[in-house]
């Protein structure tokens, strides 16, 4: 194993993608995810690779499209607003059915809102940033680690599904510096015929478009699209389960809010209570059949994030209204202390035992 | 074991670099370690703020909100932290910045006149591991004998120059005689 650094978590994420592969970055300057920028702006030019300082974030994304069109890795990263103005490309890039990594590291919204970290664009993110039908692999690490792990696995399934694939994190992931292991994973091969690398005069012209004017053959893009979607549901799901195994309350918390949850789900133990915890790792596809079944041996949930409550919405859809979903909620930069979600877990208890 | 840490200051007083420095040893113990420094429009000169969790478990939330140690390098610092400190805690506090004492019954306090003694031995602008050396040694929270270890990760190597003060400073602070 390598040794282990201490580093950002936004440093970590530019640090990983450039192990994966990645030698094209675009980007725009946004708090608080100025340091992956930063980072790739010292890093690049001494690998031979491409950072690009865009002159507005809808730019930056197109710029990704560009690139992603000829086959090769290719990342850009913001915070909330900027997510926003790259919608449209992001759209796009799914219409084309290309490949990228998109990294959002959440500040408080909506609008310009502020610099502190927030979880409120997992409607965003996970029912699409942007118009038409498509979906957006959606992955959210709760460590450093995580970070590279899953800039690693998100370039991977980004090319296996031929689809955008967004790193969902916030202002306290990036902004934090953990131990962290930096391991040059395997590279998997993946199908890249479809790439515009030039015909040589030897092939038919690849088009990568996301127009189509024939209503027919639009839908039946759409629905093909859809049947990979499908795939991606049935093999993709990652989650971590934390004392679920007795557990009587069953927290579902994702990133930086998982942590402060497994601080009070420790505190509760220690009261007596049987709490756990399930962590989606994918947003989407989110682990609805994991949910479900732990619905049939808990009695509640509680659903705690740095939103207003959206992600509660997946969990009452997932146990489909089988039991009680709490939520513990902090928004516009502020984040649920230890003992908010304990206050929870005892209420979806029915009172400390 | 978990150790929660609060270094609070001003902007430019090295509060994020001697948290970086703390967990940098951290880690080098073996530990699990974590870092989250105040990042918002606060920190653009006013006051500057670090959490830094040194466990033996896995760490939970990297957010301090109740810690058993505060080094207070400012009065807004003290005034803001001190009664978050837990029950059992250590406060310790820049006596040369801050002229009142700690009012908190239920922690201990311990006062060096960081920034005097940064001035007094040529050490300027290392206040910050003159107060860690003394918290060091107070709290016992890492081993003493791994300065030089983690001082060479973290000051970086256009400054290396700078890597005898760091250590100077932090000894002078742990061999501080109150």
């Amino acid at each position: 194993m390598a040794e282990k650094v201490l580093m950002k978590g936004n440093e970590a994420i530019a640090e990983a993608a450039i192990m994966a592969g990645c030698r094209h970055y675009f980007g725009y300057p946004i708090t608080p995810q100025t340091e992956v920028a930063a980072y790739m702006s010292k890093r690049m030019p001494k690998i031979d690779g491409v950072f690009l300082q865009a002159e507005s974030e809808i730019a930056a994304i197109n710029m990704v499209i560009g690139v992603a069109a000829t086959g090769k890795r290719v990342m850009t990263s913001s915070s909330s607003p900027g997510i926003s103005l790259k919608s449209e490309g992001i759209s796009y890039l799914a219409g084309c059915d290309l490949p990228a990594l998109v990294v959002n590291v959440q500040r408080g919204g909506p609008g310009l809102g502020g610099i502190q970290p927030s979880q409120a664009d997992y409607f965003q993110a996970t029912r699409g940033a942007g118009h038409g039908d498509f979906h957006l692999l959606v992955l959210a690490p709760s460590s450093v680690q995580e970070m590279v792990d899953l800039v690693f696995k998100g370039f991977d399934l980004a090319e296996k599904y031929r689809m955008p694939v967004m790193l969902l994190s916030d202002g306290t992931m990036g902004q934090m510096m953990e131990p962290v292991s930096l391991e040059a994973g395997k590279i998997n091969e993946h199908d890249k015929s479809w790439a515009l690398t030039g015909t040589n005069c030897e092939r038919k012209p690849n088009i990568v478009n996301s127009l189509c004017l024939q209503a027919e053959e639009l839908e039946r893009l759409n629905v093909e699209r859809y049947a990979r979607y499908k795939l991606v549901e049935e093999n993709e799901v990652m989650y971590e389960e934390y004392l679920m195994d007795d557990a009587e309350v069953c927290i579902v918390a994702f990133g930086v809010a998982a942590r402060v949850s497994q601080n009070a789900i420790d505190k509760a133990r220690e009261m007596g209570i049987k709490v756990g915890m399930i962590r989606p790792i994918t947003l989407w596809p989110f682990p609805k059949k994991v949910l479900n079944a732990a619905a049939d041996k808990v009695k509640a949930f509680v659903s705690v994030e740095l939103s207003m409550g959206q992600m509660v919405e997946d969990v009452e859809l997932a146990i489909r209204c089988k039991k009680p979903v709490l939520t513990c909620t902090r928004v516009g930069g502020m984040i649920p202390s230890t003992e908010e979600v304990l206050n929870k877990i005892i209420e979806a208890n029915g009172g400390a035992n | 074991m978990t150790t929660q840490i609060l270094i609070a200051g001003f902007g430019g007083q090295g509060i994020l670099f001697s948290g970086k420095f703390l967990a940098y040893e951290g880690l080098l113990e073996d530990k699990e370690v974590s870092w989250l420094p105040s990042y918002g429009p606060e920190m653009r000169g006013g006051t500057a703020s670090c959490s830094v969790i040194i466990s033996d478990t896995k760490i939970g939330s990297p957010i301090v909100n109740d810690p058993d140690v505060l080094v207070a390098m400012n009065l807004p610092s003290l005034d803001k932290y001190e009664n978050t400190t837990v029950s059992g805690g250590k406060i310790f506090v820049d006596s040369s910045l801050v002229a009142r004492k700690v009012e908190k019954s239920d922690v201990e306090a311990y006062y060096i006149p960081a920034t005097s003694l940064a001035s007094e031995n040529n050490l300027p602008g290392l206040a910050n591991m003159i107060m860690l050396g003394y918290m060091i040694k107070k709290t016992g929270v890492i081993p003493y004998e791994s300065f030089e270890r983690a001082l060479s990760k973290v000051v970086p190597a256009r400054k290396i120059e700078m890597l005898g003060a760091n250590k100077k400073a932090l000894e002078l602070g742990y061999n501080y005689a109150e």
